[in-house]
């Protein structure tokens, strides 16, 4: 074969693995991603869909459980809320009052969490409890 | 306090203008290769590139990843592209 | 002093931007003594930058609250040590840390090649002014640490208890060390673009070691955050597929691509186009990893609550990636290969091999990473990608590379006879398939994947073994040291070829550890009373009782912990006892909290259990159930509110600490249930065994070969002989 046609052949090849490859990217991205809401989405949301709860947790809504916890979940800025259950040990930073990112899936009334799904944000890098600036 | 900072802050200003003027103001400059030199210190660079080549060649044929006759014909051409360098070098040098 | 050191950050920006004028006027010309000038403009940035971090650092150890960001990010109980890197744990502080490396590393390299590199360098000044140019303009303008407060609080705020790790104080430097010195290989390809040079061997040669040792420093900043998280935090992973991990990654896999097909480059003059590219694509990525910890543009554990640094950082980032692709493009013609793959069995074809499989990777990461924003994009909601879709991908690229970083130390470069790859190959495949049969009988043939993994990195120890086996054997041969001495001076004579070799032994036993710990691992999470027990894996945790006691620091409460110890047995045989904790650290935000109850209102850590071996690691963390003490802390608030004003303090002081002691009195008493989370796990210590070998491996093949260095000076010595014989 002549080199020139052997370089060809190999650039055709690379191309079509590198969109192939684009190809299922796009494709598993869309179809395993999850929508990433806020609680006053969820208001209206749809049994069995698992979303992506990004929101703050409700002052005085955290209860354990024989499992894990559950509390609510509130717009960072407004009071729309949602329960949220979620079973295993909750991150360090957990509290009242800090913005966590849940994976949840609707059941009945409440939202239940993914295991391992949770995590807050970590405080270090919060400015805004900070002493008042002069 | 406040009289004292700006001392410093004066202080280091002019640290830094003498720092970086020198070599405007002629002085301290970092002799810097001429145009032919740095074509010698590329050369070099590829000389040590060829030279390290021939070695791993040869360690190659050595532990058993190149055979005998690849070898001799890697390292006759090798050796080649060196002295083609070491020509260039040697101009270059004038 | 604050006065100081802000003044010393407007100068260095000041200084930055003459510098960037300098350079570049210098190299237009031909005027040496504007290059001269820039490049002292860099030193002096390194020295008013050391200033200003020096005066920062003295505040934190000294604890003055009148700067604001210490009355944040520590307190007079922070102990010391985490007082000095209390400093990076704040956006302003990391900031700075950020210019201080940057201006480090650039005026060690500049140093470096002062006498060299005429048409590059000054353009390279250029480029590395500019980022100091934005990092002391962010400094200056947006986010400076150097602000003070107008009422100086008595106490500070302290250093997140979270951070109070060992590996989390030298994360950030080593991660930004790596980052800032990804910066001087772009820097300089910038320069050589610029200047006509890119095809030149030079450039590349001032510039190797420094890339290899900011892909050094990146990964082990990238494993000391993923230690961290095994070892501090409650949930006993240690990779999450999170953005800022993500972002950190990106550069290292583009920088481990770079450094491998940069060999090509230097030896056949090939692949000039790839290697600009991977230079320039891995420090805009280095920038983008800063970015997105610093911006908080995507929902991220590390993001930032509210942050005024994106739009800067977007427009830098473009700006690196426009003028980037605008120079490749400008100079397609000087970047022409010189020569040609002489066969697809051929180290070379290998090493090309592994660059589409970490571009690859990259690209994947890339995309998973953005995926939020492209989604918001595209359909108007942002969406998100859990870690089952990462590994979807990563997990067989991963599984390639491993395989490729054991055959491209038994093939030969240029070209490789399939005799000899059979003879090479015999041995390693022959003890992989061993290995993997083994394996599968005794049951990991349930996960293909994992098991695949085990023989992949079977495949590499044994012809990395066999490499050295025979380098020993040839050295031996010819000059009859014994076997040690022969290994030594074999590896002190290939540098790079040993010491890279020992690093893909290093990587390849830290994917095991990563494949066996994903596949294997045993993680339960269940609510126990005292007496009772819960299996995982081979083992049985029994809590036997609760724990609580009140540590103190300097006069201070410093946190109230409540643990449990955990008896670990296997088959009825004790194993060990484990005393996992969690310490409530008091919030010192007095507020709406009450005299009690702010005790338990501050951070929360967990001291988890670990008991790691070579086989194994068994881990716990729990958490308490203080809902029960809630009555109490409520009652005790009530008494103090009302008695608030009517004691001594010191009186007061005493009765506080009699109530917490009550409190934690109580909390024993009740015989408490509590949350555990158990993990059992086989091989993870493998994973920092083989960071380590990788970091051994890192540091031989960047060590400085004597034998080169006196090589050079002798070569110096020679010219001079014989110029002066020619002189005479």
């Amino acid at each position: 074969m002549a080199p020139a046609r052997k370089r060809k052949i190999r650039l055709v090849v690379a191309l079509s693995a590198a969109v192939l490859l684009a190809g299922a990217l796009v494709y598993t991205s869309l179809l395993s991603s999850n929508k990433a809401v806020t609680p006053s989405d969820l208001l209206s949301a749809k049994a069995g869909a698992s979303y992506q709860l990004t929101g703050k947790v409700v002052d005085g809504s955290v209860r354990n459980t024989s499992s894990g916890v559950d509390f609510r979940v509130r717009d960072r800025e407004g009071t729309a809320a949602v329960p949220v259950t979620y079973s295993g040990a909750v991150p360090d930073p957990f509290r009242e009052g800090r913005e966590v990112i849940i994976t949840v899936r609707k059941q009945g009334a409440t939202f239940v969490g993914e295991r391992d799904s949770l995590v807050t944000k970590c405080p270090s890098k919060f400015t805004e409890d900070a002493t008042q600036r002069s | 306090m406040d009289i004292v900072a700006l001392l410093v802050i004066l202080a280091v200003l002019c640290a830094v203008v003498a720092l970086v003027s020198a070599p405007l103001r002629g002085r301290a400059v970092d002799r810097v290769r001429a145009e032919s030199d740095d074509e010698i210190a590329e050369l070099e660079a590829r000389k040590e590139a060829k030279y390290r080549e021939i070695r791993d060649a040869e360690l190659d044929m050595r532990t058993g990843k190149l055979s005998q006759e690849d070898h001799r014909a890697l390292d006759r051409q090798l050796r080649a592209e060196a002295v083609e360098i070491l020509k260039a070098l040697d101009d270059a040098r004038g | 002093m604050a006065t100081v050191g802000r003044a010393l950050l407007i100068l260095a920006l000041a200084v930055a931007l003459y510098g960037v004028a300098a350079s570049v006027y210098g190299a237009v010309r031909g005027r040496d003594e504007w290059v001269a000038s820039g490049r002292r403009s860099v030193y002096a940035i390194a020295a008013l930058v050391t200033g200003s971090f020096a005066i920062l650092e003295i505040a934190f150890l000294r604890s003055d609250f009148s700067f604001a960001t210490v009355a944040s990010h520590s307190s007079t109980t922070t102990p010391t040590f985490y007082k000095g890197a209390a400093a990076w744990s704040s956006q302003e502080g990391s900031l700075l840390l950020w210019l201080w490396l940057l201006s480090l590393w650039s005026s060690l390299v500049l140093f470096a090649t002062r006498r060299q590199l005429r048409r590059v360098a000054p353009y390279a000044t250029a480029v590395l002014l500019g980022f100091a140019a934005f990092f002391a303009a962010l400094l200056v303008f947006k986010e400076t640490p150097f602000e003070l407060l107008a009422v100086v609080p008595a106490e500070g705020a302290g250093l997140n208890p979270l951070l109070r790790h060992p590996s989390m104080m030298i994360h950030p430097p080593m991660l930004y060390s790596g980052y800032t010195l990804f910066t001087i290989p772009f820097a300089f390809a910038i320069g050589a673009l610029i200047a006509r040079q890119v095809g030149a061997a030079d450039w590349i040669r001032a510039t190797r070691r420094f890339a290899l040792g900011a892909w050094l420093f990146l990964g082990i900043g990238i494993l000391l955050g993923a230690r961290w998280s095994y070892a501090e935090l409650g949930w006993g992973g240690y990779w999450a597929w999170d953005p800022v991990e993500n972002a950190s990654l990106l550069p290292w896999l583009t920088g481990t691509a770079f450094i491998h097909s940069i060999m090509i480059q230097e030896k056949r003059g090939m692949l000039k186009i790839w290697n600009v590219s991977l230079v320039l694509a891995t420090g805009t990525l280095a920038i983008l990893g800063t970015f997105l910890v610093r911006s908080g543009i995507l929902d991220s554990i590390h993001a930032f609550g509210a942050s005024t640094l994106g739009v800067p950082f977007v427009i830098l980032i473009g700006v690196l990636i426009a003028s980037s692709i605008g120079l490749v493009v400008l100079r397609r013609n000087e970047l022409r290969s010189e020569n040609r793959l002489d066969s697809l069995l051929s180290r070379e074809a290998i090493f090309l091999l592994n660059n589409l499989v970490l571009v690859a990777m990259a690209f994947v990461v890339f995309w998973g990473t953005f995926w939020p924003l492209i989604a918001e994009a595209l359909t108007g909601t942002r969406r998100a990608l859990g870690p089952p879709w990462f590994d979807t991908y990563t997990v067989p690229l991963a599984i390639v590379l491993v395989l490729l970083s054991g055959i491209g130390p038994v093939i030969a470069w240029r070209r490789a006879t399939v005799s000899n790859a059979r003879r090479n190959f015999l041995l390693p495949a022959l003890a992989a398939i061993a290995v993997g049969a083994l394996l599968a009988v005794f049951g990991a043939a349930t996960r293909p994947l994992a098991l695949a993994m085990f023989v992949c990195g079977a495949f590499v120890v044994a012809s990395v073994g066999q490499e050295f086996w025979r380098g020993v054997g040839v050295r031996r041969a010819m000059t009859g040291e014994n076997a040690l001495v022969a290994l030594r001076s074999l590896v002190a004579r290939n540098r790079r070829r040993y010491g890279g070799y020992l690093v893909h032994v290093g990587m390849a036993l830290l994917f095991v550890g990563v494949a066996a710990s994903t596949a294997f691992n045993d993680a339960r999470d269940v609510r126990l009373a005292p007496g009772q027990s819960v299996r995982s894996g081979d083992y049985t945790f029994t809590y036997e009782r609760a724990t609580s006691h009140i540590s103190t620091r300097g006069g201070d409460l410093e946190k109230i912990s409540f643990g449990a110890v955990v008896d670990v047995s296997r088959d009825g045989r004790h194993v060990t006892t484990m005393r996992p904790e969690r310490g409530y650290y008091p919030s010192r935000d007095v507020a709406g909290l009450g005299p009690v109850g702010r005790f338990f209102e501050g951070e929360a850590t967990s001291e988890i259990g670990l008991d790691a071996g070579l086989r194994r690691d068994i881990w716990t963390a729990m958490t308490p159930d203080i809902r029960r003490l809630l009555p109490t802390i409520e009652e005790g608030d009530r008494v103090f509110s009302a008695a608030a004003g009517r004691l001594e303090p010191e009186l007061e002081g005493q009765a506080l600490g009699m109530a917490l002691k009550g409190i934690v009195d109580k909390y024993l008493a009740d015989r408490p249930e509590a949350t555990f989370r158990v993990i059992s796990s086989p091989l993870v210590t493998w994973i920092w065994i083989g960071s380590i070998v990788v970091f051994l491996g890192g540091l031989i093949a960047l060590w400085p070969g004597p034998d080169a260095a006196r090589r050079r000076v002798t070569a110096r010595y020679a010219a001079r002989v014989a110029e002066d014989l020619g002189r005479a």
